[in-house]
């Protein structure tokens, strides 16, 4: 707990004239998920991809700190290290799992792939493995050898978390992990994440637009408007006393159920 | 355990559109509080006085605009206005339980989960938590058969009674109550009440707020007046 | 004499340089596929075209062509681009693989031992090994800069999880000097552990797809597979029927109206020798 995972500072991004993300600043200390919302085209998804090394910033950096190499610039990183350190300690949750999953293969194998990827060459363990994390994420263990074709959202959007999470990641990047499933299946996904955010005691950076999701999965929140971070605190501060004017539009704007 | 000085907190709410139509509502001025271990301090003040606001920024989840909020926590003193959300985060899950009036339901987690969860936050084995989650919701009188379901079908008083298992289970130094008789019926109150005044003389500071005179009077054992803010301008929260 | 309407070997001479600077690149970093500029051939895409065109960039009068195709001389394919040679280049030609110096194949590597100084051209369909798994060129290339093959150890988990075993028995993906993945073309299998440590040099031609890659004579080339799935190769339980070779690739031939089958060797040359 002595220094942050990540750190922003200055963040920025622009397309063309517009500004994506505007001198964005932050720490992600060990444990902490951190929420970014706001509207669409508030910059949440660009500075999601800047923080994971998908896209480049034009100013500002990105230090993240190693398991085992120390703290390294994001951006200066050999790109063989980045997808290296992408695929060992980080995950990725897409929106769309059909981005993040390999379509044309069993869900084993998609899950087997991060292990194979750093060197496992043991069929029975890697299968084994793919089998617990099916498990884990509440898909029957007969689905093992089926594609992703055939699996619901829910489950393609389950298995990617287990695809994701085999190779046991410190920092998670998701980019609304429950954006268009149905409630009831975004429940079962949230509370899914939540016990595995627990378990692995995993650091996240996760953006969503929906409060209710920031609520139950995030410890901090940071509230995004045209780029720029307009508020940031505790997620219960945020969203129970907010300050900023876009805060309160936001709060205000949740639907009662 | 918890000492509280000059604190301010009014609440801004912005308009659409034009600034200067923005509505300042001042709701704490001054406010300076001592609560030492073993102690039980009942705010109490007329309805809109800011008693829930006082306590809910004492909890870190209101953010006071000046003044002090000093928490004895891992054997230091640690301020808690403008901290930073790691601190506050770890005071919460080491030293200060809140137990407010209604309990915010996580889904598909089952009402045994929820009790537990801090407990193992902490770094408990998970079937002792559940054991000690299992103990204190069988005192509180949830019937065994809704342990194992999500508490969002419960009544009012299950879900506030589920609420306060969940706060007691960790054996926080400091207790913060909004509450918590509100909504349940005689039995189930006196039940609360002891279970509460257990831990005040097991050395528990307490902060809270109890409307129900019989509950104050059976836990507190001072009382901290809440005063209207004189300046107020509009409806206080 | 060659032919005097062409160029020695068919190809310009300026074509030939380029071919053969490609082909030193490839020799210097094994496994690697080297771009070219490939030229239209008088015969189409899929029949030899990027073969030919490593044979003419490396053959001179001395030499002695042998061309197979799935191990037989005597195809149509084999036939054609042998007399190709032998008109436009003046060499001789040889059905016996101890004789030749340069071996064109098509999906076969002979089964009479290779050596030193013997240089042997496969013809490509499709150079790249991940192909199947990565349709982005882009991306393929940097799976290869990286040496990021996990893809590749997924499409063979994918095979034991649907058959219950590594069901490849061709074009067997193979890591070449422990750090390019390459594909070998059509071989069978059976002949991926004649490419470990050949003495031969090895050069492999793409026609379509412009490219060129090498394994230098002695260099280890290992087959992908599992700890527990370990690379076997096919095994027969008939020998063949002409020589009673009981060690070499067999084709299977139905022989008459009743499905009577017989296995015979698929290396012409070497049944026959075997049969002397």
């Amino acid at each position: 707990m002595n220094s942050p995972l990540l750190s922003a500072r200055g963040v920025t991004k622009r397309f063309g004239s517009r500004l994506a993300c505007c001198n964005v600043s932050f720490d992600l200390w060990p444990g902490e998920v951190l929420g970014v919302v706001g509207e669409s085209g508030s910059g949440k998804t660009t500075l999601l991809n800047c923080l994971a090394g998908r896209l480049a910033p034009e100013a500002g950096s990105v230090a993240y700190e190693t398991a085992s190499a120390g703290t390294v610039d994001v951006h200066c990183l050999s790109e063989a290290r980045r997808r290296l350190l992408a695929r060992t300690e980080w995950g990725f949750v897409n929106q769309d799992a059909r981005e993040g999953l390999r379509m044309g293969v069993s869900a084993g194998a998609n899950i087997g792939e991060r292990l194979m990827a750093i060197g496992a060459r043991h069929y029975g363990n890697i299968r084994q493995t793919a089998s617990d994390w099916l498990d884990r994420v509440e898909i029957e263990a007969d689905r093992l050898d089926d594609r992703p074709t055939t699996y619901s959202g829910g489950m393609r959007q389950r298995l990617q978390i287990a695809r994701n999470l085999v190779s046991e990641p410190r920092l998670v990047f998701m980019d609304e992990p429950t954006g268009g499933l149905d409630v009831s299946v975004q429940a079962r996904i949230l509370d899914l994440l939540r016990g595995l955010v627990d378990r692995f005691h995993l650091s996240a950076v996760l953006v969503t637009h929906d409060l209710g999701v920031a609520r139950l999965l995030t410890h901090r929140l940071m509230v995004m408007q045209g780029g720029v971070v307009v508020e940031e605190g505790l997620t219960d501060q945020v969203l129970d006393d907010p300050q900023h004017a876009y805060t309160q539009m936001l709060v205000a704007s949740i639907l009662p159920v | 355990m918890l000492r509280v000085s000059g604190l301010q907190k009014s609440f801004v709410m912005h308009a659409r559109g034009t600034v200067g139509d923005d509505l300042a509502l001042p709701v704490l001025k001054h406010v300076g509080l001592d609560v030492r271990p073993g102690e039980c301090l009942a705010l109490v003040g007329p309805s809109g006085a800011g008693k829930s606001t006082l306590l809910r920024s004492l909890y870190g989840n209101y953010r006071p605009q000046a003044g002090s909020i000093q928490v004895r926590h891992r054997d230091d003193w640690v301020e808690l206005v403008d901290a930073e959300p790691r601190v506050i985060l770890d005071v919460r899950r080491h030293t200060m339980g809140f137990v407010s009036q209604f309990l915010r339901v996580i889904p598909r987690v089952g009402a045994v989960d929820v009790v537990a969860e801090p407990m193992v936050r902490l770094g408990a084995d998970l079937t002792e938590a559940l054991r000690k989650a299992e103990f204190l919701l069988g005192l509180l009188g949830i019937p065994e058969r809704l342990w194992a379901l999500p508490p969002a079908t419960f009544s009012g008083g299950e879900q506030q009674r589920v609420n306060i298992a969940r706060s007691l289970i960790a054996d926080y130094p400091i207790l913060l109550l909004d509450e918590p008789t509100a909504s349940l019926d005689q039995a189930n109150r006196d039940g609360v009440i002891d279970l509460i005044r257990q831990r005040r003389e097991a050395g528990t500071a307490i902060v809270g707020i109890f409307h129900d005179v019989a509950a104050r009077e059976a836990i507190a054992t001072r009382l901290h007046n809440v005063a209207l803010p004189t300046s107020q301008t509009g409806v206080a929260a | 004499m060659p032919d005097g309407a062409y160029n020695y070997a068919y190809l310009d001479e300026q074509t030939k340089r380029m071919i053969r600077r490609a082909i030193l690149k490839a020799v210097a970093v094994p496994g690697y596929q080297v771009p070219f500029g490939g030229r239209e051939m008088p015969l189409p895409y899929g029949w030899g075209t990027g073969g030919i065109q490593v044979t003419a960039a490396i053959i001179g009068q001395d030499d002695t062509l042998k061309v197979i195709d799935q191990g037989a001389d005597d195809t149509t394919n084999a036939v054609s681009i042998r007399r190709f040679f032998a008109r436009v280049a003046d060499v001789d030609t040889t059905t016996r693989t101890e004789e030749a110096t340069i071996i064109q194949t098509r999906h076969r590597v002979p089964e009479t031992p290779l050596q030193e100084g013997q240089i042997l051209v496969f013809q490509v369909p499709i150079p790249e090994p991940l192909r199947m798994l990565e349709p982005r060129e882009t991306e393929t290339r940097t799976l290869h800069a990286l040496s990021e093959y996990g893809v590749m150890q997924v499409s063979l988990y994918e095979s034991i999880a649907r058959h219950g075993r590594i069901a490849k028995t061709y074009n067997y993906p193979v890591l070449v000097n422990g750090r390019y993945m390459m594909s070998p073309s059509p071989i069978p299998k059976f002949d991926n552990p004649k490419l470990d440590r050949n003495p031969a040099l090895q050069l492999y031609g793409a026609g379509r797809e412009k490219r060129i890659y090498a394994v230098p004579p002695y260099t280890p080339v290992k087959s992908l597979d599992f700890d527990d799935h370990p690379f076997e190769i096919e095994t027969w339980e008939q020998c063949c029927a002409l020589c009673g070779s009981k060690a070499s690739f067999l084709d299977e031939m139905i022989v008459d109206d009743e499905g009577q089958r017989l296995f015979v060797c698929s290396d012409t040359d070497y049944c026959e020798e075997r049969r002397k």
